[in-house]
Parts: structure tokens; sequence; C-alpha cells
């Protein structure tokens, strides 16, 4: 008796601590920044929203967030595939070796490849002889982007690789598929959930990268300077409303993709 | 069509799966590969299939060798064993894929689909997909599937292995009756004995990599070939000291030699019930099990333990109840040689002791 009063006491304190938790650290904040960006009306908040310099840094963010995905989404794929199809000497390593772009702080990712791409690198040289630069230009942010994005996709895509049935591949062998029919028609629309769900936050993350980007974009405005820079440098110069209208922005985009996300997923379970 | 088989064998590293097995199989058989887990039936079925590499053997299809051609080309339909549905495609989607990869026209492959459909009896369950459907249903798209690009050689692979036993039962006689109808050779593995028995016109009992014995079911049951084989089918226990039981004391002369009894070689009774009494000796019996339609008695025979049925309709025994046993035959083997022997009693009713 007293102990199921008990557990029901605890019941409930985890579910308030977990609530309160959830309220304090998201909730508040979010409904926070919905609620400055408006605080000087909607005059305001349209104004900075339309500033050539905001939506410019908006669209850029956007692009090339797109494409970084679309490059995790081949790269990624692929590596998914080699990593759980595949059987040679380093894989395990490579395997764990994957996720190395999570544990490591953004802005050591930025040095990286301000260094590696850097003029006086072999590679940045290289690029100067063929007529282009890739630091502090738009291949740079993209190669940012690409690199802390890099795990989604294939972490994604694994699971699903390793649960599919390798007997479902070779009845499509036995009614006459060609390797290549089978894998458009048969294995890849098993990856799909995962394609879509990876490339999904993969370009969710990509939109809010700050660390890696900000050190090899030059944030030039108007031309390299992104989304989540352009919020820093209105903070930096005390325009609150500017940078919560930016902000709103990311947050809605985000919103929606982790909303998709979750359909895709509930759709997937459902099956 | 017709399929040959020499010298075939295959190893997985260390293990051989298949050791030197030659088989031939006359085109509209339905042959049942038999045998304990493990031993070799699948690995034969996916060589056949394409989906293994031979180490060394031929597999002839109408006498032309296909070892170099892949799956694609064989002219084959697999239904494997947990069915192997594409789980994102719905069940006319699932059997119309080999028509689309061969490039079947468009109204062809609809009218191919809906032949099927109606064969299999999934009329209504076209626009399902696999996750919507019952094991047994499951079970008909995956052989509808295998059948639509109208292969010549059907392989199943354990087929129902996955189904709970009342549906087995009803899906047995149907696939029997559907390949009766196609006249389509077709090659099933299967660990059940009953379930071979059953449906298989030849049975090939494999065991370790080997090819046991091939035969009709009814040629297995009667003269098994090999120990293996005898133990393997139907119910049975082994007699070590054979020559002690009455009418087989000739066994005495082959040293070595251990025998095997199937209950219904044995019969029971009280000394009324027997025509030739002579042939029997005393037994005890040890226990009784009711087996739903008959009683499973063990009896002590002097020191060996056999086991029979008795019909529900003859007088009830009771433990430790004598009763006069009579064991028409065994089956005889030692390492090198295996036969059957009658009880020598039964043939000469009088016999001469020396």
């Amino acid at each position: 008796m007293s102990s199921t009063l008990q557990s029901r006491w605890w019941g409930w304190g985890f579910r308030s601590a977990v609530m309160l938790y959830f309220v304090l650290l998201i909730v508040f904040p979010i409904l926070g920044i919905y609620g400055q960006s408006l605080s000087a009306g909607w005059g305001a908040f349209a104004d900075n929203v339309t500033e050539p310099l905001a939506w410019k840094a908006v669209a850029l963010t956007v692009k090339l967030a797109l494409i970084a995905t679309i490059i995790n989404v081949l790269i990624g794929t692929m590596a998914g595939w080699v990593l759980i199809r595949y059987r040679f000497p380093g894989r395990k390593l490579l395997n764990s070796m994957v996720d190395l772009p999570f544990a490591l702080p953004t802005a050591v990712a930025g040095l990286m490849i301000l260094l590696l791409l850097g003029p006086q690198s072999p590679v940045g040289q290289w690029a100067e002889r063929l007529g282009f630069t890739i630091l502090f230009h738009q291949p740079a942010i993209v190669i940012a982007m690409v690199f802390v994005t890099f795990p989604f996709v294939i972490r994604a895509v694994q699971p699903l690789l390793e649960e599919m049935d390798p007997a479902e591949e070779e009845a499509a062998y036995t009614m006459g598929a060609t390797k290549a029919a089978t894998f458009f028609r048969v294995i890849l629309p098993n990856m799909a959930p995962g394609i879509a769900s990876g490339a999904m936050l993969a370009f969710s993350r990509a939109l809010a990268e700050f660390g890696a980007v900000v050190l090899v974009a030059g944030n030039i405005p108007g031309k390299t300077l992104i989304a989540s820079v352009y919020i820093f440098g209105e903070i930096e110069s005390d325009n609150v409303v500017g940078a919560t209208a930016v902000s709103v922005i990311l947050l809605t985009f985000s919103f929606l993709i982790l909303w998709f996300v979750n359909h895709l997923q509930t759709r997937r379970k459902g099956r | 069509m017709h399929v040959e088989v020499r010298g075939l064998n295959k190893r997985f590293g260390e293990f051989q799966a298949v050791k030197d097995v030659d088989f031939s199989i006359a085109k509209g058989q339905l042959i049942g590969l038999l045998g304990p887990s493990g031993g070799g039936k699948t690995s034969i079925l996916r060589m056949l299939a394409g989906l293994e590499t031979p180490d060394a053997g031929d597999i002839l299809f109408h006498g032309r060798r296909v070892n170099e051609l892949p799956p694609q080309e064989r002219g084959i339909g697999f239904v494997f064993q947990n069915y192997a549905l594409f789980k994102h495609m719905t069940v006319e989607g699932n059997i119309a894929f080999g028509l689309e990869v061969k490039k079947w026209s468009k109204p062809r492959i609809k009218e191919r689909v809906a032949e099927l459909v109606e064969l299999t009896g999934l009329s209504g369950f076209e626009k399902r997909y696999p996750h919507q459907l019952s094991g047994g249903q499951r079970q008909r798209v995956a052989f509808a599937r295998a059948l639509a690009p109208e292969p010549q050689l059907l392989l199943l692979d354990e087929p129902f292995a996955a189904i709970d036993a009342k549906i087995r039962q009803e899906l047995r006689s149907w696939l029997r009756e559907m390949i009766d109808r196609l006249g389509i050779t077709s090659i099933f593995v299967t660990h059940d004995q009953d379930e071979a028995i059953e449906v298989a016109d030849e049975i090939m009992i494999i065991n370790k990599g080997n090819l046991e014995q091939k035969g009709t079911p009814w040629e297995i049951y009667k003269n098994p070939q090999t120990p293996f084989v005898a133990g393997f089918i139907g119910e049975s226990t082994i007699v070590e000291n054979i020559a002690s039981i009455r009418g087989f004391e000739d066994a005495a002369s082959w040293p070595g030699t251990k025998a095997l009894i199937r209950p219904e070689y044995v019969e029971i009774g009280k000394p009324s019930e027997f025509r030739l009494l002579s042939a029997t000796e005393t037994g005890k019996v040890r226990h009784l099990h009711f087996r739903g339609s008959e009683w499973l008695v063990e009896v002590e025979v002097g020191s060996s333990k056999l086991v029979t049925y008795r019909s529900l309709e003859k007088e009830v025994l009771h433990p430790g109840d004598p009763v006069q046993v009579l064991v028409h035959r065994a089956y005889l083997f030692n390492d090198s040689d295996s036969w059957i022997m009658e009880n020598k009693l039964k043939e000469d009713p009088m016999p001469v002791h020396i």
C-alpha cells in the first residue's frame, strides 16, 4: 500500500521535474525570442527582415546549407553503404570516426579547415593556380557545413541497411533483376526514410552552424555573411530586434524540418 | 525442367556444407530435400538458384551446364523462408516486379498479375502492403511472385516453417495441388518429415552434406539404405543386443551389430492374441502414454527396451503387466553394412533349435 503510494509520488515528481526542465530550458527561451522579435511591433519586425543584408544572409545560408545537404546525402549514403556492406581493414576505426564531427568543438573544426585550405597550404595554392580561392568564399562555408553535418545521413542510413533482409536482394536477382535495378528498386527504397530524415537533420544543423563557419567564411556582409554570424553581429551592434527577427526565421525553419522528420519517422514505424 | 547435379561440393571456411552430391530430377516432379538443420539442404538449393557458387561439381538444366549463369538467367523461381517480400511494394507491385525488370509490356504484366492473384486466392488484397497480410497470405504472395516470370524450376526454402501448424496443413495441400496443376518442376527444403512424406513425389535425405538416400517416401520408409535414414524417418528405438531377442539369434554372427526397431514392427498382447505364440517372448510393460488415438507402450524384454503402439479397442494394459512381445523385423546395422532382418521364427512355424 505505502509502496504504491510512494511510487505514485515518485512518478509525479519525475514528470514534474522533466516538464519544468523542458519549459525552463526550451519553451520559455523560444517564446522569448518570438516575443522579442515583435516587441517593437510588426513594422519593426518587417523592416528588420526585409533589410537587404538580413535576407541576403538568410538566403545565402539556406542556399549553402542546401548544397551541403545534397553533398552529404550522396557521400553519406555511399559511406553508410560501404561501412555496412564491405569488410576491409580499418572499417571499425572509420566507423567510429564518423561521429568525430559531433564530438569536436566546431571552432576546432573551423580552424582545421582554415589551416588545410588557407593560401599557404598546398590545397589552397593548388586552388589558387586553378583560378579560385576557397577560403573566405562560399566553398569554404560549404566545406565547413559538410564537415559538421557529416554523421547525420550515415547514422540514419546504417540501421536501415543493417536490418534489411539480404533475401530481399536475392529475391530480386532470382526474379531477373540486374544489380542496378535491384539497387534502385529494392535497396534504395529501403534506405530512403533514413536518407530523408538524415538529410533534414543535416540541413537543420547546417542552417544553424556558427563556430566552424565564422572562422572560414570571411563574413563579408551580403557576400559570405551567413545568418548565424549576422545575428551575432546584430547583437554586437546592439540591435536586439534585428537579431531576433533573423533568429525567428531560422527557428521557424528548424521547427518545420523537425516536424517533417517526425512525420517521416512515425509513418515508417506505422508500417 | 530436367535437373542434374554431379559431384557437387561446397565448403564455408572449415565447414564442409555439401559433399559429393549427385542426383537428377525428372521434369514436373516435386522433390523434398529433407534432413536435420544445418545439414546442407539450403546450400544445395541456393547453389541450384545461383545464389551460392559450388566449389566443385556441375549443375545441369536441360543437359546444359549452368554453373556460370547468374541467378537472373537461370529461369528459376525462389521462395524464401521468411518470404523476403518487398516491404515498400503492394501485393501487386511484388508480383509485377519480376515482369517489370524483364521489360514485359504493361498490358501483359497486368494480365499476368491478375492471373496469379486469382490463382493464389489473393483477390481483394492487391493493394495491400506485406505488413497488412497474414503469414499465410504473405506465403502466397511470395509464391505468386516467384511464379510470375514463368520459371521452369521452382525452389522453396522451408516454405512453411514460419506458419502455425493449422494453416501449414492447409497450405501444404494447396501447394501440392498448385504444383500439380502447373506441372512445374519443384524442389523444396524441409526438416519436417511429415511435410516431406505428405507433399513430395520423391524425397532426398540430406545429412552432414551427404545425400543419404533418394526415393519415394514409401521406398525410403520401407528400405532405408543407411542407419541415419532408418533413424530419421518414422519413430524408432535402438537395441544394442539384438541377438538376445527371440527370432534374431542369428544376429550374433555379426559382432558389433545394433538394431533399429520401429514401433510398428513390434506387436504386444496377451498370449491369446497371437497365432504364433512360439515366436513371441514375455516382456513387462514399463510405461503407457495416451496418444489421443492409441496407446504408446514401452515394454522391457530382457535387457532391451522396445516401444510400440496398441489400439484403444484392445484390452487395456497396466504398467508391470507381463505381456507377450513379437518383433516382426529389425533394421540391423554396423559400421560397414546395414540390412533388414525378418523374425525367422515367424517364417518357420516349427523351429528347431540346435
